[in-house]
């Protein structure tokens, strides 16, 4: 059983690696904003599996709850910040 | 070895990896903003919410499996509420959406 959470690891940390290429590339700050909030919520999955892999989930669920609530307050203030700024952007193409 | 609990938690877990990944291919293939937001709030919330009940179903019925259901909420909670506030300051600052007609003008905006 835990070579299964060592796999789910390794799997969830590649998938995390594919919304980093919308954090690069996206046209708006928009779209970088969409893809960091993706990466914070799959980081989140991360770090339990993670307790699991080293046998101490009662210390990694408290650090999971600390960066939870931390991304939601990130997300909600530089949303109120960017709220504000005009940008003229169209999707083309 | 292999009991109702192991193969369980399996399920669950496998189940929400699958669901993640559906979110990320979302946020690289989708053409707009908002149908990205779309991608990545329902799936992302659901396939994280599937990781945690099997791992809420390893654990068994101790006080980290209590700690692991107050995450569970709080993301669900949480996430739709971010990605609402991200959508609305996006429509607050003029980012336009894609549609059919509104790709044809391309002269004012």
């Amino acid at each position: 059983m835990d070579s299964f959470f060592l796999y789910a690891a390794v799997v969830l940390t590649a998938i995390i690696a594919i919304p980093a290429y919308r954090v690069v590339k996206g046209p708006t700050v928009f779209d970088r904003l969409v893809g960091t909030n993706a990466i914070a919520t799959k980081t989140i999955v991360l770090i339990c599996l993670i307790g699991y892999v080293f046998g101490r989930i009662d210390m990694f669920i408290d650090i999971t709850l600390a960066y939870a609530i931390l991304g939601f307050i990130g997300s909600l203030t530089i949303a109120k910040y960017f709220s504000s700024e005009k940008i003229n952007v169209r999707y083309d193409d | 070895m292999i009991d109702i609990t192991s193969i369980l938690t399996i399920v669950f877990v496998a189940a929400g990896i699958f669901f993640l990944l559906i979110g990320s291919i979302g946020i690289i293939r989708l053409p707009d903003f908002y149908s990205r937001t779309h991608a990545t709030s329902k799936s992302d919330t659901l396939g994280m919410m599937l990781v945690i009940i099997g791992l809420m179903i390893f654990e068994g019925l101790t006080i980290n499996s209590g700690k692991l259901f107050l995450i569970l909420l709080f993301i669900l909670l949480a996430n739709p509420v971010g990605a609402h506030a991200l959508a609305r300051a996006a429509l607050n600052s003029g980012l336009k959406p894609i549609f059919p007609d509104n790709k044809k003008d391309k002269t004012e905006g």
